[in-house]
C-alpha cells in the first residue's frame, strides 16, 4: 500500500515539430511544450521559405515583378496574379475590358475549387481518413489540365496580365470546363458522404481550435477562419473587383468557430465557386482581351513589327517602364486563404518604390498558439489543417 | 463613411498630431507624429461611428534621403461594421526609431510589428516579444532598407557555416562489428 502511494513526478517535454514535417504541409517549425499529452506552450516558427519578393519587387518594373507573385500561394496562382493585378490597374487607373474581367473571374473561381481540393484532401489525411485524398486529387488534375491547355503551365501561370489576360479562351476550353462544372457536384457530395457525417470526424473536429467572432477580427484573420466564425466579411462582396458585382453568389458562415464549422464552410465555398464558373461561362461577353492604353499596356505582339509607334511603346514599356503617378494604393482581393493585399508606394518611376504583400497565411499563423495551447498533441494537426496555411505566402 | 470624412473627423480630435491629408484613387493617407499613435489607435477602435476594429495590414517603408523623418509605419484599418478603410501613416526618425506598439488594441499587430523589426529595424516599445521572425535569430542587418544591397550581403552568413560543419559530423560514423 505504500508502494501506491509514492508521488508520481512528471516533467514538462519539450519537441520541435521541425521544419520538415509530413502533417505541417510545408516548412512549418513549432516548438510544443507538454506536459503529458496536453500543450502548454506552442511556439511557431517561420521564415524558412523567405525569399524576399517585396524587396525583388522594389527591383523590377510592374510588368516583370508579375511571375513572382504567382510563386506567394503557389497552390492557387491564378487568385494571387488576379490580386496583384487588379492592384497595379488601380494604381495605374486603367480598366480590363469586360471580356477580361469575365474570364479572370472565371479562372480564380477554378483555383479556388482547386486550392480547397488540396486543403479537403491533405486536411483529412493528417486526421487519419485516407481515401478522400486522392479522389479529390482527380478534379483537381482535370482543372490542371484545363489550365495547360489556355496557358501552357500548371502551376505557376502567369495568364493574367495587366490591362487583361495573356490570350483568349478558345471553345474547346469552354466546353471541357462547362462538363466539369455539371459533374463537379455530385463529386463534392461524395466526398461529404465520406467525411461530413463520420463519427470520428466529428470527434476530432468538433469543439477544437474555437475562436470567436470578436477574437477572430481582433487578430486579423479573413477567409474561411473569419467565416467560420459567423462572421459576414467577403472581399468579393465587400470591395468587388473583376466581375464579382455582375455574378450571383452566397457566402456561406460557420456558428461556432470550430474546425467542423470551417470545413463546412469551405465546402460550401466550393459549390459557390461552381456556380460563379457557370454564370461566367453563360454570360461571357465577346470583345478584346487585353486594354489598349499605349502608356501602360504592352501592344498585341502581332502589330509589334509592323508599327513603329507600337514597337517604340513596346521597347519603352518593357525596358523602362510605364510613367506611373506618384502616390499610394491598397487593393484586396480573396484569394482561397483570406486576404491577400497589395500595396504599392509608387514615386513616379516605372518600379514600385515599396511593394507590401499582406499575406493571410502569415496571420492565420499567428493565431496558432491560441488554437493549440491547452488541448492535445492530436488537435495541433487538426488545427494545422484548419487554418490553411501554405509558407510561400507566409514567408513571402 | 468617406475617406476624406474619416480624415476630417481625425483631424478634428487630434489637430496637433495631423501633419498632412493626401488622396489618390478614392483612398485617403493620414501622415501623423509618432508621439500619440496609441492614443488615436485606441480613439479609433473604440469610437462607435468609426468603429475601426479590423487592422488589416501594419508595414514599414524606408523614404531614405527623401525625407526628413527616415521611415513611416503604415497601418491599414478597416470597420466591419461600417465598411470603410483609412490608412495611417507614422514617421520615425533614421537614428534609433521608436514608436508604441499597438498589439494592446489589435491582438493581430503582434506578428506584424515583429516582421517590421526584422525587415526595418524599427523597435516597438511595448511588444511583447520582439525578435526577428522571418530572418535566423542572429542575422545582422535589415534588409528592406534601401541601403541593404538586393543580393544580400558580401559575407556569407555565420549560421551557414554552423548547419554545414553539423551536416559533416552527422555524416561521420563508425560501423561496430
Amino acid at each position: 500500500m505504500e508502494a501506491l502511494e509514492k508521488k508520481i513526478e512528471t516533467k514538462e517535454l519539450t519537441i520541435s515539430m521541425g521544419p520538415q514535417h509530413p502533417a505541417t504541409h510545408g516548412v512549418l517549425r513549432l516548438v510544443l511544450d507538454l506536459d503529458g499529452e496536453t500543450v502548454v506552450k506552442c511556439t511557431p516558427y517561420v521564415g524558412y521559405l523567405h525569399r524576399g519578393v517585396e524587396k525583388l519587387g522594389e527591383n523590377r518594373t510592374y510588368f516583370a515583378a508579375l511571375p513572382l507573385t504567382d510563386r506567394l500561394d503557389y497552390i492557387s496562382s491564378m487568385n494571387n496574379n488576379v490580386g496583384y493585378v487588379n492592384a497595379v490597374e488601380k494604381l495605374f487607373g486603367i480598366e480590363a475590358p469586360e471580356r477580361a474581367k469575365f474570364i479572370r473571374t472565371m479562372v480564380a473561381e477554378m483555383g479556388r475549387i482547386s486550392s480547397h481540393i488540396i486543403w479537403l484532401g491533405t486536411h483529412v489525411l493528417d486526421i487519419g481518413a485516407t481515401t478522400p485524398f486522392l479522389y479529390a486529387f482527380r478534379e483537381r488534375e482535370r482543372i490542371l489540365d484545363l489550365f495547360e491547355g489556355l496557358c501552357g503551365a500548371r502551376l505557376t501561370v502567369s495568364y493574367p496580365r495587366i490591362g487583361g489576360v495573356r490570350n483568349d479562351v478558345s471553345q474547346e476550353f469552354l466546353d471541357e470546363l462547362y462538363e466539369f462544372v455539371l459533374e463537379f457536384p455530385y463529386r463534392i457530395d461524395d466526398y461529404e458522404t465520406l467525411v461530413t457525417e463520420n463519427r470520428v470526424w466529428k470527434k476530432r473536429t468538433v469543439g477544437i481550435g474555437v475562436i470567436s467572432a470578436e477574437e477572430a477580427i481582433n487578430w486579423g484573420l479573413t477567409g474561411g477562419m473569419l467565416r467560420g466564425s459567423g462572421v459576414n466579411y467577403d472581399v468579393r462582396k465587400h470591395m468587388p473587383y473583376d466581375a464579382y458585382d455582375k455574378v450571383e453568389f452566397d457566402v456561406p458562415l460557420g456558428k461556432n468557430g470550430d474546425c467542423y464549422d470551417r470545413y463546412l464552410v469551405r465546402l460550401g465555398e466550393m459549390r459557390q465557386a461552381n456556380r460563379i464558373i457557370k454564370q461566367c461561362i453563360e454570360k461571357l461577353p465577346a470583345g478584346p482581351v487585353m486594354a489598349d492604353f499605349p502608356k501602360f499596356t504592352l501592344p498585341p505582339k502581332d502589330l509589334i513589327l509592323k508599327d513603329i509607334e507600337r514597337l517604340i511603346h513596346q521597347f519603352v514599356l518593357i525596358t523602362k517602364g510605364p510613367v506611373v503617378p506618384e502616390g499610394e494604393v491598397y487593393s484586396a482581393s480573396e484569394v482561397p486563404k483570406g486576404e491577400l493585399g497589395f500595396y504599392f508606394i509608387s514615386d513616379g518611376t516605372g518600379k514600385p518604390y515599396r511593394m507590401r504583400v499582406r499575406a493571410p497565411s502569415f496571420v492565420h499563423a499567428s493565431v496558432l498558439p491560441k488554437l493549440c495551447e491547452g488541448g492535445l498533441v492530436a488537435d495541433v494537426i487538426a488545427n494545422i489543417g484548419t487554418i490553411d496555411i501554405v509558407l510561400g505566402e507566409c514567408d513571402r | 463613411m468617406e475617406p476624406l470624412q474619416i480624415a476630417e473627423k481625425i483631424k478634428e480630435k487630434f489637430p496637433d498630431e495631423v501633419l498632412e491629408i493626401k488622396e489618390f484613387r478614392g483612398q485617403a493617407s493620414i501622415l501623423l507624429k509618432k508621439d500619440r499613435i496609441l492614443d488615436i489607435c485606441k480613439h479609433l477602435h473604440d469610437d462607435p461611428e468609426l468603429c475601426f476594429d479590423y487592422l488589416v495590414d501594419l508595414c514599414g517603408a524606408d523614404y531614405s534621403e527623401s525625407k526628413e523623418k527616415r521611415f513611416e509605419v503604415i497601418y491599414h484599418l478597416y470597420s466591419m461594421t461600417h465598411c470603410h478603410l483609412i490608412r495611417l501613416k507614422a514617421e520615425a526618425p533614421a537614428i534609433n526609431p521608436e514608436i508604441d506598439s499597438v498589439t494592446s488594441v489589435w491582438a493581430g499587430a503582434n506578428w506584424h510589428e515583429r516582421e517590421c523589426y526584422d525587415m526595418f529595424g524599427i523597435i516597438f516599445k511595448g511588444h511583447p516579444d520582439l525578435r526577428r521572425i522571418l530572418m535566423p535569430e542572429d542575422w545582422e542587418g535589415y534588409p528592406l532598407r534601401k541601403d541593404y544591397p538586393v543580393e544580400g550581403p558580401e559575407e556569407e552568413w555565420r549560421g551557414f557555416k554552423a548547419v554545414l560543419d553539423r551536416a559533416k559530423r552527422f555524416k561521420e560514423f563508425e560501423w561496430h562489428e
